[in-house]
């Protein structure tokens, strides 16, 4: 019970009931008003469904936010990685018929890219002292050039059927590839965060690296694995991409960075790091495609979506300034 | 005098052309508050950095139980049960105060789920408790952020954190400065509380009222050297200020007992 209560307690301190109390607010709203277009299985099959890909970025942004960090590359690194593993299936096997060996082979290399470019990102931040901010908008555009010169601009779609049929449009029982995957890893991200030793120390840093370094923390290690796991993540969400869109989709993903970032910080995920909750972040991911297909369907201009979603931002963060500054007091 | 606990002898260190240290003496002696003073640069922040391993002096010596000892870093002193509470406190504020107790301790629960890293809150939880309860500290929610605590409850927290992995020593370097008169009046009960417990403190302040008030001992450096020490029950403020200011120079004479 006590339990239960004192979770109710760091909920409300953090803001995540907020941002959920909204969700489910325009989850009303939208179902009162189109019972019969919005509150369906279909429907909410399919926002989760489109949300899976952005999920992935935005949980590992939750954890180099809580850090006190940025990522603002993982939009560009979802097309490199894509790339990559669609460069390395086509490789191997450029047939359409090629095998689950050559689809997991082009799965590695697309992590690997992955990873990289996230492990890139932690050692210029931690070893080499330039501010998130900096390392990951130059990878942001060295991702995404590296990616078009490898393709010299041009889309790669040869993607095989092994990969599109199943993981990027296929379900298991009723549900999704897509969801699954993205379920499985909020999972795993969200008891991370929460109850271990890696979390804690994510959390310790990005509020208070001093501290963190002074009680032992190895602190530069610990922020390259934090960016090699939004790398990874943004990795991993570059070959769902490629397997949902049959497409190296290159032109695309230039907002994926901020939508990533504006979900975490919905979420209630502070900017100055410190606290932080991958639920909150789903939530975050929620709110924009929620009103989106809410829009959608009541046929208002989808494009308030992003006047919508731009304002509660502002919003989030002004709140949570506040209630530092009441904390500072108190 | 019997054997010092921890003892510098004619610790060296400079910096370029600033002789931060030259040739300073320091004592701690088993369960005493020993209380370091002195004007600013006098050498205080140096010497204490030397002896809790976070700087390595250029010469001279550091004896632990009378045997020559080195510190890599603070990581070694405090797997030697020394411990420092720092100026500007080191907690982190968003963590609770069972949290920054075992911050970089973390205990981890048993079998596969601590091979993933599981903590053992509950455990640890427990454990806070019981050590703020020994220390007499009484915090209305365990589970808050630091950052929601008044500044006295934050410096005990950080106090009681050191202490709880000290075994020998504890260095406070201005525990009080940045608290009111209520709290500053609890911070020194702590501090006795502590030395009650066969932990010996370091007090590095400023203000000699206090000074006089909590410490058994006093040491006063001045120029990087130790110049005097005291009794603290057998001294005055003006003998102190005097020491330091160099108005009165004893040498380091004698023994102060």
């Amino acid at each position: 019970m006590t339990d239960l209560r004192e979770a109710a307690q760091r909920l409300r301190g953090q803001n995540t009931i907020w941002t959920f109390l909204v969700l489910a607010a325009l989850v009303a709203v939208f179902s009162a008003l189109r019972p019969n277009a919005f509150a369906t299985v279909f429907e909410f099959r399919s926002i989760a469904t489109e949300s899976s890909i952005l999920v992935l970025l935005a949980v590992g942004q939750t954890f180099v936010i809580v850090t006190a960090g940025i990522d603002l590359s993982v939009g560009s690194v979802l097309i490199f990685s894509g790339v990559i593993a669609a460069r390395t299936m086509n490789g191997l096997d450029s047939g359409p018929k090629a095998g689950w060996g050559v689809v997991a082979a082009g799965t590695a290399a697309g992590l690997a890219a992955g990873l990289a470019w996230g492990a890139l990102n932690g050692f210029l931040v931690a070893r080499a002292k330039v501010p998130p901010l900096i390392v990951t908008l130059g990878t942001l555009g060295m991702a995404l050039g590296f990616g078009q010169i490898l393709t010299h601009g041009v889309d790669v779609g040869n993607v095989p059927g092994a990969l599109t049929d199943s993981v990027g449009s296929g379900s298991v029982l009723g549900v999704p590839w897509l969801i699954v995957i993205a379920v499985l890893v909020v999972a795993v991200a969200a008891a991370g965060l929460g109850l271990t030793r890696f979390g804690r120390y994510t959390r310790a840093i990005g509020s208070n690296a001093e501290a963190a370094g002074r009680v032992g923390i190895r602190v530069d290690r610990h922020l390259i694995k934090v960016y090699a796991l939004s790398g990874l993540l943004a990795g991993l969400a570059g070959v769902l991409n490629l397997a949902h869109f049959s497409s190296t989709t290159l032109t695309s993903g230039t907002q994926d960075n901020l939508n990533a970032i504006a979900a975490v910080v919905l979420g209630g995920t502070s900017l100055f790091g410190g606290t932080g909750s991958v639920i909150g972040t789903v939530i975050g991911v929620f709110i924009p495609a929620v009103l989106q297909s809410g829009f959608t369907i009541l046929q208002v201009q989808s494009f308030w979506q992003t006047v919508a979603v731009g304002g509660v931002l502002v919003a989030a963060v002004y709140f949570d300034q506040l209630r530092r500054r009441r904390r500072q007091l108190g | 005098m019997s054997q010092p606990l921890l003892e510098a002898r004619r610790l060296v260190k400079t910096y370029g052309q600033v002789h931060a240290l030259s040739g300073a003496d320091f004592a701690v002696q088993p369960g005493e508050v020993v209380a370091l003073v002195g004007d600013n640069g006098a050498g205080k922040s140096t010497l204490v950095k030397t002896l809790v391993g976070a700087i390595a002096p250029d010469g001279g010596e550091i004896l632990l139980d009378g045997r020559p000892t080195s510190f890599g870093s603070p990581r070694d002193a405090q797997a030697l049960g020394i411990e420092t509470v720092y100026q500007d406190l080191a907690l982190a504020a968003d963590l609770d105060a069972a949290a920054n107790l075992f911050l970089g301790r973390e205990q981890l629960r048993g079998g596969l789920l601590g091979l993933l890293g599981v903590l053992d809150k509950r455990a640890m939880r427990t454990r806070a408790v019981e050590a703020f309860g020994e220390l007499g500290i009484e915090l209305r929610d365990i589970g808050a952020p630091v950052a929601t605590l008044s500044g006295g409850q934050r410096q005990s927290v950080a106090i009681a954190r050191s202490v709880a992995w000290a075994s020998r020593i504890v260095f406070m370097d201005e525990p009080t400065a940045a608290l009111g008169v209520l709290q500053r009046g609890r911070v020194l009960d702590l501090i006795r509380r502590v030395r009650d417990r066969g932990v010996s403190v370091v007090l590095i302040s400023h203000n000699m009222p206090e000074v006089l008030s909590v410490a058994d001992r006093v040491e006063v450096l001045r120029l990087g050297r130790r110049v005097a020490r005291f009794a603290a029950a057998e001294t005055s403020l003006e003998e102190l200020v005097a020491a330091m200011t160099g108005a009165l120079d004893s040498q380091d004479e004698g023994d102060p007992r």
